[in-house]
């Protein structure tokens, strides 16, 4: 019997064996045609939120699983990357971005609007931070919202929004202040709000997921949709990028295993000169080091999951174990690129996929940089 | 519902007993599966109701009874004994039909036949003893007052039969598509009542179950051939020729 990890009881086993049964039926005998579409289907939505997919830190009364467990989210994350498709789990999970400030800090009458249709998953959230002039100094950004009477008036705009051509709930960083950080607050946007435009962006990768530019022309909000209190947004926001964090650190690992799947198999079978590819030192190496670097890279994890269920809040290391896992995850699907050949060139294949993934695993969220600028200040160093 | 091993991890044949081993983690039957799904349907159709699960097994093993839970049944019964090991069809079905009796069920639903040993009879069985009108091979079932209608698959086609309540159906693999159960489903599940029984519980004795009351002797089992490494047609521009040949070989074209 193959002990999976120390951190997760009988539930957590109960529930990877339902999400793997559903990604390996539903999710990954599609994901490449989703690449050539540019998009999931819809329904894919209210298929994963009818397995709870979306409920991890949302109250039950709205549709979540009423509790937050990260161990729990870590194996949800890990199980749908199985998949071998970013772009599927960009799409599918924007809700896990979007939507945790509207259940922290959100009035009960938004989350009543916002939480129900989202946890089934006839709807889609999304979060609009990042705008055309730069996302990784989120405390000048320019999009302004100015209160009239009982609404705000937003202008401005926003770019690289996961889901963006389609989400119905825009959990928007907006300027309500002068400038900086205490200038920001956090405004939930209709998706049918009148002045909203969409443009679609085309990408490197991530194929399945739609990825927009967003422009916000005399948008009327109603004031009920502000997050918390005027001019709070920033510490929303910061804490909210903690926990995209870490899940995009679950995925890179995730994806680097997927690479070293593949490159195993195809060394067991492929021969050259006279032996399997993986008989020659070089490639045993390669596989040995792509290993080593995954296993390290997820006990860590697993490890910082355990901390935040028990109610640390590890700043600082989830910023280094994002660095950690994109940089683990880019060198494997080097590797595996290299094992596999030509084949890694084609398109459909699951490493020539995942090649094209690694930057915006690196970048997105925070990029590697700014991950190691926020660990050193958080040190203290 | 039978819980049967893993068929993606199958426990192994046991020379001696000439039965499967089932000694491991037993999980929901896939043909099953179509029975749990039916019955939830036509209790959300009804919108009253519940279902309730009935299963046995030698060990008290009970992962396969929490995947139906999860997936929405109300309660279950787990009929647990190691004087069962060796049991044949109809004392399966005999003792079954005991612990179904008192339930007062309109419906006994069934999957036509399990996955792992089988006869395909048990569903028919129960039928006969707990003296209820019995359909077979069901591809779908609607209530209509205290009567049902199935449709039952044949190899032409289906034949509409209609019967009164209560009633033994059992299912045919594949007809619905059974849902996965949910988070809440898998947390709801765990507080759900499995009442476990023995067959003293049942008014059976020793001799009367397992391999003592078996009226059939299993005289050997043999392992199932393992599958031919299939041909793999190089394609030198001909091929297809190869292929007709091929088709033509097995009477297909
Ligand atoms: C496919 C995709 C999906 C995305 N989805 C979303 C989304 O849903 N919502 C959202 O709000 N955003 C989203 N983003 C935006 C993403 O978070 C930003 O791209 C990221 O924060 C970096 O911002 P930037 O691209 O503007 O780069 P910039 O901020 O302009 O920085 C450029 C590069 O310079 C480096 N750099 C910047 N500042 C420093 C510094 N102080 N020291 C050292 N190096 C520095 C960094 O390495 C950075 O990558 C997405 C991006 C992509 C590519």
């Amino acid at each position: 019997m193959a002990v999976s990890s120390p951190f997760y009881n009988d539930d957590h086993e109960s529930y990877r064996e339902v999400i793997r049964a559903f990604v390996e039926a539903e999710v990954t005998p599609n994901v490449h045609q989703w690449d050539l579409d540019g998009v999931i289907p819809h329904e894919m939505y209210a298929k994963a939120g009818a397995i709870g997919f979306f409920g991890d830190g949302f109250d039950a009364e709205y549709g979540g699983h009423g509790q937050r467990d990260a161990i729990n989210r870590l194996m949800m994350f890990q199980e749908l990357s199985r998949s071998g498709s970013g772009g599927v789990v960009a799409a599918l999970l924007s809700n896990y971005i979007g939507l945790p400030p509207i259940q922290k800090f959100g009035s009960d009458a938004i989350k009543a609007k916002v939480l129900p249709g989202c946890m089934s998953g006839d709807q889609i959230g999304a979060l609009a931070i990042t705008e055309p002039s730069g996302g990784s100094d989120v405390a000048r950004i320019k999009t302004t919202a100015k209160r009239d009477g009982d609404h705000y008036v937003v202008n401005g705009s926003k770019t690289f929004i996961t889901s963006g051509m389609r989400a119905d709930w825009f959990t928007t960083a907006v300027r309500t202040g002068g400038e900086g950080p205490a200038g920001i607050s956090m405004l939930v946007i209709p998706g049918d709000v009148e002045g909203l435009e969409r443009t679609k962006l085309d990408k490197m990768g991530w194929l399945a997921s739609d990825t927009a530019t967003l422009y916000f022309d005399d948008c009327r909000v109603p004031v009920e949709n502000l997050l918390g209190e005027e001019n709070a947004g920033f510490s929303m926001i910061v804490n909210n990028f903690n926990a995209e964090r870490i899940d995009l650190a679950a995925q890179s690992v995730q994806f680097a295993r997927v690479c070293y799947d593949e490159a195993l198999a195809w060394a067991r079978e492929r021969e050259t000169f006279g032996k399997r590819l993986a008989d020659h030192q070089v490639i045993r190496h390669k596989l040995v080091e792509m290993d080593r670097r995954i296993n390290a890279c997820q006990a860590w994890i697993e490890l910082l999951a355990w901390r935040l269920n028990a109610g640390d809040d590890p700043v600082a290391e989830i910023a280094e174990a994002k660095v950690d896992a994109t940089m683990t995850f880019e060198f494997c699907a080097r590797e595996a690129a290299q094992i596999l050949g030509g084949a890694s060139y084609l398109r459909g294949d699951t490493v020539e996929r995942l090649y094209r993934e690694v930057r915006v695993q690196a970048i997105g969220g925070g990029s590697e940089e700014i991950m190691r600028d926020l660990a050193s200040r958080q040190l203290g160093l | 519902m039978k819980q049967i091993p893993d068929p993606a991890d199958p426990g192994a044949l046991d020379p001696e007993t000439r039965t499967l081993k089932r000694d491991v983690k037993l999980i929901l039957d896939e043909s099953d599966s179509y029975g749990v799904e039916m019955a939830l349907q036509l209790v959300d159709a009804a919108g009253e109701g519940e279902v309730v699960l009935v299963s046995m097994a030698p060990n008290n093993e009970r992962s396969g009874l929490s995947t139906a839970l999860a997936m929405g049944a109300a309660s279950a019964t787990l009929i647990s004994d190691p004087e069962l090991i060796g049991s044949d069809a109809l004392t399966t079905a005999k003792l079954l039909a005991k612990a179904i009796e008192p339930l007062g069920a309109d419906l006994v639903i069934a999957g036509s036949e399990s996955s792992d040993g089988y006869t395909g009879t048990v569903p028919e069985m129960i039928a006969a003893l707990l003296d209820r009108p019995s359909v077979t091979a069901a591809k779908s079932i609607e209530v209509e007052g205290g009567a049902i209608k199935v449709q039952r698959q044949t190899d032409a086609g289906y034949d509409d039969v209609e019967c009164p309540m209560p009633a033994v159906v059992s299912v045919t693999a594949g007809v619905v598509e059974p849902r996965y159960p949910s988070f809440k489903g898998i947390m709801a599940a765990k507080s759900k009542p499995v009442a476990e029984v023995g067959i003293a519980d049942l008014g059976f004795d020793a001799g009367s179950v397992g391999w003592d009351g078996a009226g059939q002797d299993i005289v050997d089992v043999t392992e199932a051939p393992q599958r031919e490494a299939g041909e793999i047609i190089e394609d030198d521009g001909e091929s297809h020729l190869k292929i007709v040949e091929f088709l033509e070989g097995l009477k297909v074209i």
